[in-house]
């Protein structure tokens, strides 16, 4: 208990909360996005393990470290292209569609490295994100300028939800695309529009892995965090800020069981400790889908003109 | 652009969506190799060799074919029932691991065989298809009890799986004998599965995984059970409402998916590892939905599909040595088949107007 | 149509006078348009003109081509060939944004509201171009309450529409044309979710709005409807304008025969037959239901329907319906109250009901009737798989559900290429008559019959009545829910009235008028249908 206590006064450990949040917000947008316009999209792991990649390299090849946020989003947004191409455009089950941009996108992650980098003992490194110590907010300053932006999209995107024009026909496209259509607002380029964006936020989550938390790309560094994405998105009833909580909260857990497995950890299995995220995870979804109002047309691909 | 349902989609139309995805797959990998500055025809060339060319290729081959059969039908039953199963990668190892574990149980303290092999056979392999059903069984009872979307739950699983395998690899199963790398108490040798040919690995879980998919086959052709299954699948309300149990539906669906991906495991490790370790499956549970999707949920189809997929992975392994392609071109081209297959039998379906 | 009590002589006398407006601005013109869907011609050569401040009906049976006429006019499909001129200028097709922004407001008849969202969310949707930085809703909201109170569309602009009623959601609908600038307005089959006394409220302002100027586009197939608000009819029969008057020089008989093209056989009730001994073959006690499905709940309904009788339940959609219809077939759990079937409680699951025989017409017949993939054959055995004959052991006896099928569709007249076709290739006729075929199989001494004839064409209309009467006549315990107030006169030997979850007492056909009912359907169950008023509206 007292090493609990002591946990919460350290400063540290929330900085850890706040590093370990930080790629579950960007990813949880992404996928509120998509949702809230009707489309699941089950390619956030893949599309998370080539935003790392593609920023990584990015930063590899020389380029500015912003420079490879935007490639890692523009990879996302490609991939985000394609989905909809499949799903919003075509009437494909979204399920196996994102499932398939995921495999795709994580193939081809780890394709193109082993071809540039065939034989490497440890990965190549890069000079990733530093911290904003200049920042008078204390466990903010230890953040890079990711997490900040992580931050701010919070606010912006729900603006942009609950008090734009867009916003609007894109919390109604995901209810009821007929009220969109019969509105005179074209549902398929909205729902792309969404999909793009919403994949290009998970690409930036990707990034921020290689590009802030660590500073090489590694096979299997994603490991299940897009999965999270989708429950933290139920958790938050697809609210913006009550996404920002999940992704904190969850980060919390975290960021304890790593304590408590450095600490007096001994006792158990490490392995418990590792579980313990998708466990939270399942825990979080048992307890929203009770009162779970998914977007009414989730997962119901629209074709103009059927009913 | 619009879509308009097609009346009667015709059999030529489809074989020649089939050629079609086919073909697209092979060019859109072919760009793939020529960034690797490889010939696109010694490349194919050389993974062709390495899947059907010779006696041993083609074992091999059938090797790789034989989880993928087992996890392709898990899939193929379960999107029948349109239980999204994604945890089959989880379920084939608490499989896997199910088998070691029986076979310690029924061995005796000078390690042998306590009972004779044509019951402890049998057992072994209850065991680990008992094991996989056990794991799909505890979001399929979420879904039907508290409506819990079985998608995340299933994929979050798997991590969670591999976790308490890996946990039971540090503990109570720990091959005593193996140094630093976590790998389980091997299976006893009389409980390992007959090689079909001399020399070869393929073993006699491929003849089990093609006589489940003939039975699965016939089940859900021509058996009341089956009827349930597509009709649930299709529309679980109005199967509700003919009187058929959906969530009963649901879950002997799901017992009998998570069977057949911990079989995938049982054949692994009584086939050809005879131990668990933490990498025995490249993903062979996701493959399995792949292989489904390509087979158009049909078990008999999912027996060539993951022929097709096995031979993939085993053809590029072999071109990868040849012509230095990374071997990750196998799941591009079974992931870019999947999208291909999907689009192109969506052209069966629909016909695509352009104004 | 006559309800035997009732003329709709009061509804026609209110029609309002268009010689006062002028009619010389020709709003909209509709030139030679023509559309298929594969080999089905939905519009051929149909050519329409409507004026400023005029009430067109577009009048025709259901599958006749109004929708898809409509529909291309709002640009949610394009004409193969024809065009569209509003106030003089051609109308882009395939467009419905240029279709708003020319004045065109069109009234879904499935609406086309965002359930999750408020009134004036509703309303502004699409209002403002997609790339502004903010919403206008003070200004929004001050010109939704200036319109509602304009056309007397009173609703609240902060209720979330998921909580509103039907009717209310039909004024959000009107309003959110309104709100548009709609000088043309389509109203599609609008009256069909509506009490008698909320359709002269409609009409009161579709009155008001043509008296500012507007013209409006009315769908519908009733033909009282039609004579007491539009200027001007025509008449669609199989894709095909068939006929075209003002209003005043038609009748009812001259529309029916127009729009039907031959004389319908009309269904001949046996009267009831008071004297004969009743024993009640279903009898609800106390029931009480809510489920999430439904916005409301059902509470203390209680009714009784005798073997060889039609109980009707009539009312508003909405109103629990529904939810009594799922109950009785066995879908959901009962909260409180029974349900006795031939005096013995029914259990609960729709299995139990199948076993018990009754017989079940679901209200959706496309998505719960039927599992639209499977094939004909296999539908057709669903409910029943377990009976000896469809299966031995679990193996299916495909052969013996082929000929029983085949059987089904020769005696109950379903017309298909193949018994193996899935079966949402049927025209929701013919997977009406094998439901209906299905369900009727082995004399069920119950059968509750939800919505049997909604969107059906005049000929299955009267196929499915003959077959409700036939299994009246072979001693069927019969309840029918309808919001067809003709289908509740045609066959109802009791009617009683659902309202918010609660039912009235079933009463004697005769005794009801269509005032009474139209103010039982609104809520007002104390207001006894005296016999006295009755006879006073003969």
């Amino acid at each position: 208990m007292t090493d609990f206590i002591a946990m919460l006064a350290d400063a540290d450990f929330w900085v850890a909360v706040l590093r370990i949040a930080t790629p579950l917000i960007f990813g949880t947008l992404g996928v509120l996005l998509c949702e809230r316009a009707g489309v699941l999209n089950l390619g956030i792991e893949g599309i998370m393990v080539f935003g790392a990649f593609a920023g990584w390299l990015t930063v590899y090849a020389g380029a500015g470290l912003w420079v490879g946020v935007l490639a890692a989003a523009l990879a996302g947004a490609a991939f985000g292209a394609l989905h909809s191409l499949l799903v919003v455009r075509l009437p494909l089950s979204q399920h196996v569609a994102g499932l398939g941009i995921t495999l795709l996108a994580t193939s081809l992650a780890y394709y193109a490295y082993r071809l540039g980098f065939p034989k490497v003992d440890s990965p190549p490194k890069i000079e990733a994100f530093q911290a904003m110590n200049w920042l008078p907010v204390p466990i903010l300053a230890e953040q890079t300028p990711l997490t900040l932006l992580a931050l701010v999209l919070v606010p912006l995107i729900a603006y942009v939800l609950y008090r734009t024009p867009i916003g609007l026909a894109l919390r109604a496209v995901g209810e009821n695309p007929h009220a969109v259509e019969s509105q005179g607002i074209d549902v398929i380029r909205l729902r792309t529009g969404a999909v793009i964006a919403g994949s290009a936020l998970m690409g930036v989550a990707g990034a921020f892995l290689t590009l802030a938390a660590f500073n090489s790309f590694f096979f299997n560094m994603v490991n299940g965090r897009g999965w999270i994405c989708v429950a933290l998105v139920v958790f938050a009833s697809w609210r913006p800020g009550k996404a920002l909580l999940g992704a904190l909260l969850f980060a919390f857990f975290d960021a304890a069981q790593l304590r408590l497995q450095q600490s007096g950890g001994g006792a158990l299995p490490y392995q418990l400790y590792l579980m313990l995220p998708y466990l939270l995870s399942i825990v979080a979804l048992v307890i929203a889908a009770r009162k779970a109002a998914y977007p009414q047309a989730l997962m119901q691909p629209y074709v103009k003109g059927a009913r | 652009m619009r879509l308009e349902v097609r009346a009667n989609p015709s059999a030529m139309a489809t074989l020649l969506a089939g050629v079609g995805a086919v073909v697209f797959t092979l060019l859109v990998c072919a760009l793939l190799i020529l960034w690797a500055n490889a010939n696109v025809f010694a490349a194919y060339g050389a993974i062709f060799q390495g899947a059907l060319g010779s006696q041993f290729a083609i074992t091999e081959t059938l090797t790789r074919a034989t989880p993928l059969m087992l996890t392709g039908l898990a899939a193929a039953v379960a999107f029948r029932a349109r239980l999204y199963n994604i945890g089959a990668e989880g379920q084939l190892y608490f499989g896997a691991m199910a088998a070691v574990a029986a076979s310690v149980a029924m061995s005796n303290e000078a390690g042998e065989l306590a009972l004779p092999t044509f019951i402890a056979m049998p057992l072994m392999i209850a065991a680990g298809a008992v094991a996989g059903a056990a794991l799909l069984l505890i979001p399929t009872l979420l879904k039907t009890r508290f409506k819990v979307d079985e998608v995340v739950t299933t994929l979050l699983l798997n991590f969670i799986a591999l976790l308490f395998v890996s946990m039971l690899l540090d503990g109570p199963m720990k091959d005593p004998t193996a140094m630093g790398w976590p790998q389980s108490r091997a299976l006893l040798p009389e409980l390992e599965f007959a090689k079909l040919v001399e020399r070869g690995r393929v073993h006699v879980g491929l003849l089990i995984a093609i006589a489940l998919a003939i039975v699965l086959w016939i089940v859900i052709g021509f058996t009341r059970f089956g009827l349930s299954i597509r009709a649930v699948g299709a529309n679980a309300k109005a199967a509700e409402f003919a009187g058929i149990s959906v969530n009963a539906t649901l879950i002997k669906v799901a017992l009998l998916s998570g069977a057949l991906a911990g079989l995938a495991g049982v054949g692994e490790v009584a086939g050809r590892t005879s131990y668990v370790t933490l990498d025995m499956s490249p993903g062979y549970g996701f493959s399995g939905i792949v292989i489904a999707m390509l087979a158009a949920l049909n078990p008999l189809g999912v027996v060539f599909a993951s022929v097709f997929v096995g031979g993939a992975i085993v053809g590029a392994d072999a071109m990868s040595r040849a012509v230095n392609v990374p071997t990750y071109i196998a799941d591009v081209i079974v992931a870019t088949a999947l999208i291909a297959v999907l689009v192109a039998s969506l052209l069966t379906k629909y016909r695509v107007r352009w104004k | 149509m006559n309800y035997g009590r009732t003329s709709s002589s009061d509804l026609q006398s209110k029609s309002s006078n268009p010689s006062e407006i002028n009619l010389a601005v020709t709003a909209l013109s509709l030139q030679h348009i023509s559309k298929r869907f594969g080999s089905l011609i939905a519009n051929d050569d149909i050519s329409l003109t409507l004026g400023r401040g005029e009430v067109l009906a577009l009048l025709g049976e259901n599958g006749a081509g109004k929708s898809t006429l409509m529909n291309i006019l709002f640009g949610h499909y394009v004409a193969d060939s024809g065009s569209i001129s509003v106030f003089g200028e051609t109308l882009v097709p395939g467009k419905p944004q240029l279709a708003l922004a020319r004045g065109i407001g069109m009234v879904h008849q499935h609406f086309t509201l965002a359930d999750n969202l408020s009134v004036l969310d509703n309303v502004m949707l699409g209002a403002q171009s997609l790339l502004s930085l903010r919403s206008q809703r003070t200004a929004a909201r001050e010109q939704l309450n200036d319109l509602s109170q304009r056309f007397g569309l009173t609703v609240s602009p902060d209720a979330v529409v998921r909580n509103l009623s039907v009717g209310e959601k039909q004024r959000v609908e009107i309003l959110k044309a309104l709100y548009r600038g709609a000088k043309i307005l389509i109203l599609d089959e609008p009256t069909s979710v509506l009490t008698p006394q909320e359709v002269e409220q409609l009409f009161g302002t579709l009155r008001h709005m043509v008296a500012e100027g507007l013209s409006v586009i009315f769908i519908s197939h009733k033909l009282d409807e039609v004579l007491a608000i539009s200027t001007q009819i025509a008449v669609l029969r199989q894709g095909r304008l068939v006929h075209e008057c003002a209003a005043r020089e038609a009748t009812k008989e001259s529309l029916a025969l127009a729009m039907v093209g031959r004389d319908v056989k009309r269904v001949q009730r046996a009267e009831t037959d008071h004297t004969a001994p009743k024993s009640v073959a279903l009898s609800v006690r106390s029931l009480a239901l809510a489920h999430e499905s439904s916005r409301v709940a059902l509470s203390n309904v209680t009714f009784d329907v005798a073997a060889g009788e039609i109980v009707a339940i009539a009312g508003v959609s909405g109103n629990g319906q529904r939810l009594l219809a799922d109950g009785l077939s066995g879908l959901h759990r009962v909260a409180t109250g029974q349900i006795l079937l031939n005096g013995r409680a029914q259990t609960m699951g729709a299995r139990a009901a199948i076993d018990a025989g009754v017989a079940r017409i679901p209200e959706d017949r496309q998505h719960v009737g039927a599992v639209g993939d499977l094939s004909v054959w296999e539908n057709a055995m669903l409910p029943r798989t377990h009976e000896a004959r469809f299966s031995k052991l679990s193996w299916l006896n495909r052969g013996g559900a082929r000929r029983y099928t085949d059987a089904l569709v020769k005696q109950f007249d379903v017309r298909l290429s193949s018994i193996e076709q899935p079966i949402r290739m049927l025209s929701g006729g013919n997977m009406q008559k094998l439901i209906l075929g299905r369900e009727l199989d082995g004399a069920p001494s119950v059968v509750i019959a939800a919505q049997p004839t909604w969107g059906l064409d005049v000929g299955a209309v009267s196929f499915v009545h003959e077959q409700l009467l036939n299994a009246r006549a072979r001693g069927a315990a019969i309840v029918l829910i309808s919001e067809d107030l003709d289908e509740v006169f045609a066959l109802a030997d009791r009617i009683a009235v659902m309202c918010n979850g609660r039912l009235t007492t079933a009463r004697d056909a005769t005794e009801w008028s269509l005032q009474s009912l139209g103010l039982a359907m609104a809520g007002h169950s104390d207001s006894q249908p005296s016999k006295l008023e009755a006879q006073h509206a003969t």
